[in-house]
């Protein structure tokens, strides 16, 4: 457990809610995320943790409520959307790297493009972060030459190489086939512990228990129970909480 | 020294072989059971006999002469013969251009550089040619080699967009080259283009066809899909509009009926260009559509990516989609392509004397009378060349792009 988590509140969301249509997906989630603090986020499938965290950068619209990311308040503001998304990375279930760029190109892209840093600069920057996840002889192939791990590492270097403040992951190894998933974890263990923000989705309780600072549940769109893992394991509060945990477990 | 052990896990590593011969090929494949044998020996009997019917007419009936005699005709239609050496500067430099820009994108000579190189030098060998032509021949494939050469020396960054900029810088001297500026006199005299005729009419109206309306198609194709409803609804009712008319409808427009509309006075328009806006306009439509194609089958995760990295809109288009979904869709562009050079023959009907359109005047002449067959079976043969050369680098280029692709 990383216990670095400072007091200042980097994230922050009130009552945030969000409909599908007809069918609400959020009901009143609100979360305060401290800066360097790791928070993951665990619920049956369709409890909305994705979309709650898809809020936070705006890959899905929050509808009603407040989301204020490092002082930058979400609204329809182009310009705070675009701000918000330089500071936050996001890493996906399904990696979603660029297929026709080689590793080194995907990685490089978004600081060239839009931190307008030099290309010299950007290759050193990459080749740094290829070293950090443990890939820098993969940096000239294309992500179809690699396995699913390598790819998601690729993911999070792609993130980094932007220097967010906070980093989403969203079932970053669901897709993965099992024995893939620990150099994943790994190298978001010591993500974490170089501290860096995080909010994570996922079902790998290991990971959860070990690395995380406090534990989120959501069941039905809403958050219904926050605490450490310690509580979590061996104290829960709710009754779906317990539930959950015993059919994981 | 190999153990016994070593043998038996030599063989085990080879694939089982399999016997190569022509024979054991042919009982495989064309003789396997009593339907394929009796296919077999039908289709034999059919290719034979239209090879022999086809063979005979070539060598005994086909008056051949019709050919060298109208062989400029063919070629550049009325262009003046005095001014005819314009036409092989512009050859020239197409062959410089073609060698220059082969060095910006690629860089190295391949085997791919070895053939479009050799071209020009196989052309030589066209028994029809004077020596002359086999002249400017090997002068278009020396100054291809001399710019690939001397390209590395230049002081231009080796990139795509260079490469582009020399072609579009290439097709504004091509076009000034080949019209003329000087007038009625003086070192280059007008040729109007109406005298432009032949296949140099055929492959300049769909070579500007092809890089005109490539990118009015991409940007309808993206307007489709604008979030703007102003934009998306203009790019749907010209698409829908232009894809609901034959093209001959729209070249009998642009022909007869734009004069009509516009105000008394105002100068006649040339009517080849005419012709051209009218394919260009109409070739667009059909590529929106099928980039449009390439553009459904980008994931909505690509767009995510992007954004969560922050990229603009423009910069999401330019760098992520647009280089994923034009490559998803090269081979139906390269379709789209050819149909639109042999559509170029619709230019005939309205009065333009491309490669059919000479064709026609050829059969017409009472000197040629009952040529018709010799005529149209080499135009034939022109357009399969140039279609087959487009077909072929086309696979050529996806094979390229494939390697390393998801």
């Amino acid at each position: 457990m990383s216990e670095n988590a400072t007091s200042e509140e980097i994230i922050i969301c009130q009552d945030v809610c969000k409909w599908f249509g007809e069918f609400q997906a959020l009901k009143d989630c609100s979360l305060r995320v401290r800066a360097q603090e790791v928070v993951v986020i665990i619920g049956p499938s369709g409890s909305g943790k994705s979309t709650f965290i898809r809020c936070i950068n705006r890959l899905e619209e929050h509808q009603a409520g407040d989301i204020i990311v490092d002082g930058i308040p979400l609204t329809r503001d182009v310009r705070n959307i675009e701000q918000i998304r330089s500071e936050t990375g996001m890493v996906f279930q399904q990696f979603n790297l660029f297929p026709h760029l080689t590793v080194l190109e995907n990685i490089t892209l978004a600081p060239i493009q839009v931190r307008k840093m030099h290309k010299d600069e950007a290759h050193e920057t990459a080749m740094a972060l290829l070293n950090r996840v443990g890939i820098p002889e993969q940096a000239d192939k294309h992500p179809g030459q690699l396995s699913g791990g390598q790819q998601q590492r690729v993911a999070i270097a792609r993130s980094l190489a932007m220097s967010p403040k906070i980093m989403l992951f969203d079932e970053p190894t669901s897709a993965l086939d099992p024995e893939m998933i620990k150099e994943v974890l790994d190298v978001m263990q010591e993500l974490a512990e170089t501290g860096m923000t995080m909010l994570v989705v996922t079902h790998e309780m290991g990971f959860a228990r070990e690395v995380a600072d406090r534990i989120v549940f959501m069941d039905a769109g809403e958050i219904m129970e926050v605490g450490t893992p310690e509580h979590f394991f061996t104290n829960a509060q709710h009754e779906r909480t317990k539930l959950f945990l015993s059919q994981i477990l | 020294m190999t153990t016994a052990a070593d043998t038996s896990l030599d063989r085990s590593v080879m694939p089982p072989s399999e016997r190569r011969t022509l024979l054991g090929w042919m009982r495989r494949n064309l003789f396997s059971d009593l339907l394929n044998s009796a296919l077999t020996v039908v289709a034999a009997a059919v290719v034979f006999l239209v090879a022999l019917l086809l063979l005979r007419w070539a060598l005994t009936t086909a008056q051949w002469g019709v050919i060298p005699a109208n062989f400029n005709l063919i070629m550049r239609g009325q262009y003046p013969a005095e001014e005819a050496w314009r036409l092989w500067l512009a050859l020239y430099l197409l062959g410089g251009v073609i060698g220059l820009m082969w060095r910006l994108i690629s860089g190295k000579f391949s085997t791919a550089a070895l053939i479009v190189f050799l071209i020009p030098l196989a052309l030589r060998e066209v028994p029809l040619f004077s020596w002359m032509t086999r002249f400017h021949l090997l002068v278009v494939a020396g100054a291809g080699a001399g710019a690939f050469y001397l390209g590395a020396y230049l002081p231009i960054q080796r990139s795509v967009r260079a490469a582009v900029y020399v072609l579009l810088g290439y097709l504004v001297v091509m076009l000034v080259i080949l019209r003329g500026y000087s007038g009625d006199a003086g070192p280059m005299p007008t040729v109007t283009t109406i005298l432009w005729g032949g296949l140099l009419l055929s492959l300049l109206l769909a070579f500007f066809g092809i890089t005109l309306s490539f990118p009015l198609g991409v940007a309808l194709a993206l307007g489709r899909q604008s979030k703007l409803p102003a934009i998306r609804i203009i790019s749907v009712t010209y698409i829908e509009f232009i894809r609901g008319v034959p093209l001959i409808s729209l070249l009998f427009m642009g022909q007869v009926m734009l004069q009509l509309f516009l105000p008394d006075g105002f100068p006649l328009v040339d009517r080849v260009l005419r012709a051209l806006v009218a394919i260009i306009l109409f070739s667009a439509a059909y590529t929106a559509e099928n980039v449009r194609g390439g553009l459904q089958s980008i994931s909505r995760g690509q767009y995510e990516a992007a954004q969560a990295l922050g990229l603009s809109t423009y910069r999401t288009t330019m760098h992520i989609i647009l280089p994923q979904a034009l490559r998803a869709v090269i081979p139906v562009l390269v379709g789209q392509f050819i149909s639109l050079f042999k559509d170029t023959t619709l230019v005939a009907l309205v009065g333009l004397f491309d490669l059919l359109g000479i064709a026609r005047t050829i059969t017409a002449n009472p000197d040629w009378l009952g040529t018709q067959q010799e005529v149209f079976v080499v135009v034939a043969l022109l357009f399969w060349i140039f279609s087959y050369t487009m077909s072929y680098a086309s696979r050529r280029i996806e094979q390229r792009l494939g390697v390393g692709e998801r």
